[in-house]
């Protein structure tokens, strides 16, 4: 956090003074993901003053940034040197930063093969409520020094604190890559996805929406090509595939983007987190489904209680994403006896309860 | 919570009488150890070094005994500290002397494995290998295998993040669990986590790996199956310095290639190997590196070809790629056997875990020689040179006192330069009681006082595993002070980095 000392002191009288004050703080990057989530609250806290990347070493397969530093800028450095971040993370607009990007914890395509966002935090230097400077986790790939507390702040939409800068494993860019497409209905995909699954494939990515079966391979050359001749359909050309998974990825499809008549009519667009072999669920709407069948995007009109009790029966969850409004919140409550632990965890970073409350959960 | 001040040996006797009775009301009789002799076994870990007497061990059969013990415990204020198979190698599992030893190696069954979604649920004393092999005639595996896989439990590997040799490209445990379930200090059953690839509100799983039994008792894991590679064959190179072996794990990674397993062994470390067990390694050079690959034969063909080339490059002066498995297996003999290689040339070895970032891998080992030659005790070394965790091994004879305060000083060395390197005091083995001291040096005071913060958002009483992990700051200040009277810091004979 070398040079930052005047925006840190800053931050850390933003912080003394609501505290004081009594108020709340709206921790903000970008704002491109202010739609997703509960509704943000309290005096914007911005974070101008805390950009740029702090150490990257390609070798080392870790790159150090502050959080305001914007996520575009972070993946041209990283592409330059061949290496990416492996999570996908979607961006969904252009000026998204790389604080915000932790904060929501949120993962693309890759994420079945690759891992969640919060596999690849190493590290991350927070402000606290009490105006504390804490250095979480560490730099290095290996390190079990005391509590994982890094990896908490990945998805905590800033209830405990503000992320000023993070330290995350970049991986290579895959040799070869190669996109399949397949016609295939509901129960045919979830089967061939499952019928893949324990097998050595370099699968980095599917995806089913009306009646087709996106697969995406990636790795060395001569895995892609063996993985191609056992998987069969049509090879998608290079441009055109890599516009699919980019679209997917950011959520600019439109069926990630109800219009304003759609939502006038009640519908609204879910994602249900499930286990990926769950049966296909009976619900009004369309849906797209990623992560091999753990990731299923609804287009619905269904009642809340109706979508989150059929994600729950299936042994998952589920976030109202787009709505013309989310009277009963847009993530599912935790149950009760974690929603204690978690209360009391917000308490232990931010007694004062300064940080973006209510942004992930009405009790945080 | 802590007892620590109550007079000995009648207090504790009467506590005993007074824990063991109310646990006989909620427990077999037989599932309750209270003599000595029966309790002795559970005196350490594989921390041998750090012994102490539980009150009592209990091992229960069933969840709701589990329950009972908990509830139980947490009424009477008594500390519990959770064990597995025994075998980790900081002390997680020294017993507390006002505390009770729970012993979780009765819930060793596999409960389900589904392969269509890669996953098996396991009980906590179920152990590491025993599931890859469970799961082998699906093409299936667990990918994390820290050497003790024989026998640790995957309830130990949870509450450690156990690492081992291949985890550059598969990851810790943190990244091969999907959910864990248990109960709290009161009781309360909670899971963490979920066969979905994500729960919502906070993420606790991620603090609950590696959070050494301190804030939940871990009783089943879901862990996440890998298909097996088809083929794996490894790279074994020699180099004439251990700069140009440094340089050559940095040119590897640089070239987009990420090893199934990544590993470097100094000369000294080469050379007791090879005499414990023959591996036919290079004795003539200052460090070899085996180098792994997996996948298709296409693919591994195609990236031992590419490794070949980037080694060649980086000036290994001799490369051997294995023939067939046996060969391969030969070639890893020597590195896991490294440990026992160790123990079988000196009376004892203190085994380090520290982290540094892989450029200073030279420097590390250069200073690592300096102390060896200042404390007037030898040292090798073995790094899991891919994610930059090394393990220099101290050989030392615990019989002589004198020894043994040079060895520990020589580790303490080691970690605190490794922080200084920007480095980590553990990479794999845990904090336990060992370094505890060292935790002083990487964390603050704000840090170390937000870890205790977050053991009480789990535990209120502290009666987890309490004194693990996190060093108190009367412990911390005792420890500088410790450090200017023994001029220990800063050394003016030392080259600054």
């Amino acid at each position: 956090m070398q040079g930052c000392d005047a925006t840190l002191t800053r931050l850390m009288d933003r912080v003394r003074g609501a505290e004081a004050a009594g108020s709340v703080l709206d921790i903000r990057g970008g704002g491109t993901k202010a739609f997703f989530g509960e509704v943000p609250r309290g005096e914007p806290l911005e974070l101008e003053g805390l950009s740029g990347i702090s150490a990257y070493e390609p070798s080392e397969l870790v790159v150090t940034a502050k959080a305001g530093t914007p996520l575009a800028e972070l993946e041209a450095a990283l592409a330059e040197c061949g290496q990416t971040l492996a999570f996908e993370p979607p961006r969904f607009a252009a000026g998204g930063t790389v604080g915000g990007m932790v904060a929501a914890g949120l993962s693309g395509p890759a994420r079945a093969s690759a891992g969640a966002l919060r596999d690849f935090v190493l590290g991350a230097t927070v402000l606290n409520g009490r105006a504390e400077l804490l250095c979480l986790g560490g730099q290095v790939m290996k390190n079990v020094a005391g509590y994982d507390l890094a990896r908490l702040f990945a998805g905590s939409w800033g209830v405990l604190g503000v992320i000023c800068e993070v330290s995350l494993k970049v991986m290579p860019v895959p040799t070869a890559t190669l996109t399949l497409c397949l016609e295939a209905d509901l129960p045919s995909a979830l089967a061939a996805l499952r019928s893949f699954a324990a097998k050595p494939l370099p699968l980095t990515a599917s995806a089913w929406v009306e009646n087709r079966l996106w697969l995406r391979l990636s790795g060395a050359a001569a895995a892609v090509r063996a993985g191609r001749e056992r998987l069969g359909g049509s090879v998608v050309e290079e441009a055109a595939a890599l516009r699919w998974w980019q679209a997917l990825r950011d959520q600019t499809l439109d069926f990630f983007r109800p219009d304003a008549a759609s939502l006038a009519r009640g519908e609204a667009l879910w994602r249900l987190s499930l286990p990926p072999t769950a049966e296909p669920l009976d619900l009004p709407g369309r849906q797209l489904i990623e992560w091999n069948g753990a990731q299923r995007w609804w287009r619905s009109d269904a009642p809340a209680p109706v979508l989150r009790a059929a994600a729950a029966r299936a042994g998952g969850h589920a976030t109202l994403v787009r709505a013309a409004a989310k009277p009963d919140g847009a993530f599912t409550r935790p149950e009760a006896t974690l929603l204690q632990i978690q209360r009391r965890l917000k308490h232990s970073f931010d007694p004062a309860g300064i940080f973006s409350p209510g942004r992930l959960c009405a009790d945080l | 919570m802590t007892t620590e001040s109550r007079a000995e040996p009648a207090d504790r006797a009467a506590r005993q009488a007074e824990v063991r009775a109310a646990l006989e009301r909620v427990l077999p009789a037989q599932a309750i150890l209270h003599r000595h002799e029966e309790t002795v076994a559970y005196e350490c870990d594989g921390l041998t070094a750090y012994r102490a007497a539980p009150l009592l061990v209990v091992l229960p059969d069933t969840e709701a005994e589990v329950v009972a013990v908990l509830k139980t415990c947490a009424a009477l204020g008594v500390p519990v500290v959770a064990r597995g198979a025994g075998t980790g190698l900081s002390g997680g599992a020294l017993p507390h002397r006002w505390g009770v030893l729970l012993s979780l190696a009765k819930f060793n069954r596999i409960l389900a494995i589904d392969a269509a979604a890669c996953t098996a649920v396991v009980q906590c004393g179920v152990r590491n290998l025993a599931i890859s092999e469970a799961v082998a005639p699906l093409g299936l595996y667990y990918a994390p295998d820290p050497s003790s896989q024989i026998a640790c439990t995957i309830g130990g590997n949870v509450a450690e993040n156990s690492g081992g040799v291949h985890c550059l490209k598969y990851g810790l445990t943190s990244h091969n669990v999907l959910a864990v379930r248990g109960y709290t200090i009161e009781g309360e059953p909670v899971q963490f986590g979920s066969a979905a690839l994500d729960a919502p509100g906070l993420d606790l799983l991620s603090v609950i790996l590696g959070s050494e039994g301190m804030l939940a008792v871990t009783l089943e894991v879901t862990v996440k199956l890998t298909p097996k590679p088809l083929l794996a064959r490894c790279i074994m190179a020699s180099f004439g310095d251990v700069e140009s072996a440094g340089a050559a794990v940095a040119a590897v990674i640089a070239h987009g290639i990420i090893p199934a397993g990544l590993e470097l062994m100094d000369k000294p470390m080469t050379a007791v190997a090879e005499g414990y067990v023959q591996a036919g390694y290079d004795l003539e050079a200052a460090a070899i590196l085996l180098c792994e690959s997996d996948g298709t034969p296409h693919e591994v063909e195609e990236e031992i070809a590419r490794m070949t080339e980037v080694l060649k490059a980086s000036g290994a002066s001799r490369i051997e790629v294995s023939r067939d498995e046996a060969q391969r297996l030969k070639f890893w003999s020597g590195r896991k056997n490294a440990f026992p290689a160790s123990g079988g040339i000196s009376p004892d070895y203190m085994c380090m875990d520290s982290t540094i970032p892989r450029k200073r891998l030279a420097e590390m080992l250069r200073a690592i020689e300096a102390m060896s030659q200042r404390y007037g005790l030898k040292c090798v070394n073995v790094f899991h040179a891919g994610d930059g965790n090394l393990h220099p091994l101290i050989l030392f004879d615990a019989a002589d006192p004198d020894q043994m305060q040079r060895c520990e000083r020589f580790g303490a060395e080691i970690l605190e330069t490794s922080v200084r390197l920007g480095g980590t005091v553990t990479g794999e083995h845990g904090v336990g009681v060992e370094k505890l001291n060292s935790m002083c040096v990487q964390f603050s005071p704000a840090e170390r006082e937000q870890m205790f913060a977050v053991k009480r958002a789990f535990d209120p009483q502290g009666l987890l595993n309490p004194g693990k992990v996190i060093p108190t700051l009367q412990r911390c200040a005792e420890y500088g002070k410790m450090h200017v009277h023994r001029g220990m810091l800063p050394f003016p004979e030392l080259p600054r980095f």
